[in-house]
């Protein structure tokens, strides 16, 4: 792909970002577990130290002189995050060819940018093995993001399994969505 | 009288022993009860008259109902109403047998408890054959008050020991993770379901959870900081430490049989692959080496072998490995696809996970024939653990939209199925005998 038009397509995008933006972007994730333990004596150890950036949503627009963020913009493709799978399956399929490559040129433009790629999966199974099988979606999505100029440093692989799936679901619509990537960018 | 005994020893062996989890989960909350629902079992119930403990002390836990408790949840015994009879014996030697041979009572449990300087307790306790009028066993605890509860279950041990032959079970605790709302809570209770207690709570998830070999330790997999991460911490003293927060996934611990390891499950940048590492989150070394997953790393009992599942032959079955390394061999070959084994505490059979059509139950495999039997109806069963002597296996289960427990027999014959109302109870895990 022509660097130049990426570039251009970026700078549209960003263009449109600022003038239909007129809303703040805010976090998108909530804020770090706090920690509670109690042992059976009652002793108490102190709580895990929560992240201490989790209010920032700054990423990826340090080198920009932009105020509006275009990940977070909801006409800006960059504010898709959420790649489904076939069951069983961990297929980009083509339909979200170009959520992938947006992602892909996002990161590709801003090399201080970092994804953390959140796999899940269905809770048909067990716990381990979906968490596994999450896993193996977003390895699938992170190949599609290298071929397409993401570093490996910019990119972490997760899973949560079956842990954020809708629960009870009764039919294949309700399975379908919860077998998916999540991408989330670091500090948001 | 030894003859009598054995005979009902063989008579057990058809009837295998049952639950005993049963009360259950009954958290701090006041208004949490749980409901259970028993099916199958066995007709042939040891009648046992467990008279009250002398007890001067009001406010004491009184140890002949939890004693009483414990052996009624077991399923082979009949635990005889003794108001009829007036004569209250503490010792084997007080015991007028005719008395309780009116009852039909086969077995007879007294004891005393005592306050001893220093603010400790002395328990005591005899069980006698009625039928042949001899003592069969004599106990002596010196305690500190708030061991009344785990002695009275040591005591239901001993008696279920001396007149079932099996393996004592009653004297362990069960972890498990109970989910409100949005909150996840990894949870300690004594095996029947008394002194639940909150050891992590996070709003993000929080899953399998694993006993070390001693029971002082469990390690689990937290969602807390958006990723799993395993953690190992002491019931103690409450202090954790992260056992493994490397880049991607860490997951699925399990513990080596002697405590000094555990085998966990790294994905990196790539599929899950096992390792182990030691307990004190050194010396990390990779166990397999796929481009399939592999996971649910279980360690066998004589330490040289962890199974695992693996989908490398398309479908999720289970194979073994070395502990050190090197070629993996495969050792379901029944159901469609296997997953989540774990071992008996003999070591001579697996219960996992089986998935045949899209029901998910519980199986039982004896390593030795290589036959395979399902010990739960299926749905969506997972989880599966031993108790400490092998005799029931605990599981997970889901009713009416939330996760339960639920117990079987090994032989599959008794079943009950435990749920706490407005809960959701999922990944148990039965912990060792406490000393």
């Amino acid at each position: 792909m022509n660097k130049t038009i990426l570039n251009k397509k970026l700078l549209s995008s960003l263009l449109l970002a600022m003038a239909l933006s007129a809303c703040k972007s805010t976090p998108m994730v909530d804020k770090p577990a706090a920690v509670e333990d109690k042992s059976p004596n009652a002793t108490a150890t102190a709580p895990a130290a929560p992240a201490a950036d989790s209010g920032a949503d700054t990423a990826g627009v340090q080198d920009s002189s932009v105020s509006g963020n275009p990940l977070t913009d909801p006409n800006n493709i960059l504010s898709k995050r959420t790649v489904y799978f076939d069951f069983d399956k961990d297929t980009v399929r083509e339909e979200f060819r170009p959520l992938v490559e947006a992602h892909a040129k996002y990161l590709a433009e801003h090399g201080s940018a970092k994804v953390i790629l959140q796999g899940n999966a269905d809770e048909r199974g067990t716990r381990e093995y979906n968490l596994s099988l999450g896993q193996r979606r977003s390895v699938a999505v992170k190949k599609s993001l290298n071929l397409l100029s993401a570093q490996d440093k910019q990119i972490e692989t997760v899973s949560y399994g079956e842990e954020k799936a809708t629960a009870n679901c009764k039919d294949e619509a309700c399975h379908q969505l919860n077998r998916r990537v999540d991408i989330v960018y670091e500090g948001e | 009288m030894q003859t009598q005994f054995q005979h009902m020893k063989k008579l057990f062996k058809l009837f295998q022993p049952v639950l005993f989890l049963i009360a259950a989960l009954t958290s701090t909350v006041a208004h949490a009860a749980l409901e259970i629902e028993i099916s199958g079992g066995s007709a042939q119930q040891i009648p046992i008259a467990i008279v009250p403990f002398g007890q001067a002390t009001a406010n004491q836990d009184k140890i002949a109902d939890i004693i009483a408790a414990d052996l009624r949840r077991s399923g082979l015994f009949r635990v005889l109403e003794t108001s009829g009879v007036s004569s209250r014996p503490t010792e084997v030697s007080q015991v007028k047998y005719a008395e309780w041979a009116v009852l039909q009572a086969q077995a007879i449990t007294v004891g005393n408890v005592t306050v001893l300087p220093g603010n400790r307790l002395k328990v005591t306790f005899g069980l006698a054959d009625v039928l042949k009028q001899t003592q069969l066993v004599t106990m002596e605890y010196n305690i500190a008050p708030n061991q009344l509860r785990l002695t009275a279950h040591k005591i239901a041990d001993v008696i279920y020991q001396k007149l079932t032959g099996e393996g004592p079970i009653f004297a362990s605790r069960i972890a498990y993770i109970n989910k409100t709302k949005n909150r996840y809570a990894l949870q300690v209770a004594d095996a029947d379901g008394v002194n639940a207690q909150t050891v992590v709570s996070s709003s993000e998830p929080i899953i399998s959870p694993a006993w070390s070999p001693d029971g002082t330790r469990i390690a689990y997999v937290s969602f807390e900081k958006k990723k799993p991460i395993i953690f190992v911490q002491s019931l103690t003293t409450g202090q954790r430490l992260t056992l493994a927060n490397f880049k991607g996934n860490n997951s699925a611990p399990t513990w080596s049989p002697d405590g000094s390891k555990l085998a966990i499950v790294l994905s990196h940048s790539a599929n899950s692959q096992l390792y182990t590492i030691n307990a004190d989150g050194t010396g990390l070394k990779q166990v397999t080496k796929s481009s399939a997953i592999d996971t649910e790393p279980n360690w066998s009992p004589d330490g040289k072998w962890i199974y695992f599942t693996s989908d490398r032959g398309g479908n999720p079955q289970i194979y073994k490995v070395s502990a050190f390394g090197g070629e993996a061999q495969r050792v379901t070959f029944q159901g469609g696809h296997n997953l989540s084994s774990h071992f008996s505490p003999d070591g001579k059979s697996l219960v996992m996970v089986r998935k045949d059509g899209a029901k998910y139950s519980i199986a039982m495999q004896d390593l030795a024939s290589g036959q395979t039997q399902l010990l739960s109806d299926g749905g969506q069963d997972e989880s599966p653990s031993f108790a400490p002597n092998g005799r029931v296996i605990l599981y997970a289960t889901r009713t009416g939209g939330r996760g339960a427990l639920a117990a079987v027999s090994s032989d599959g014959r008794v079943k009950q199925r435990l749920s706490e109302s407005g809960g959701d109870i999922r990944e148990p895990s039965w912990g060792p005998l406490l000393n």
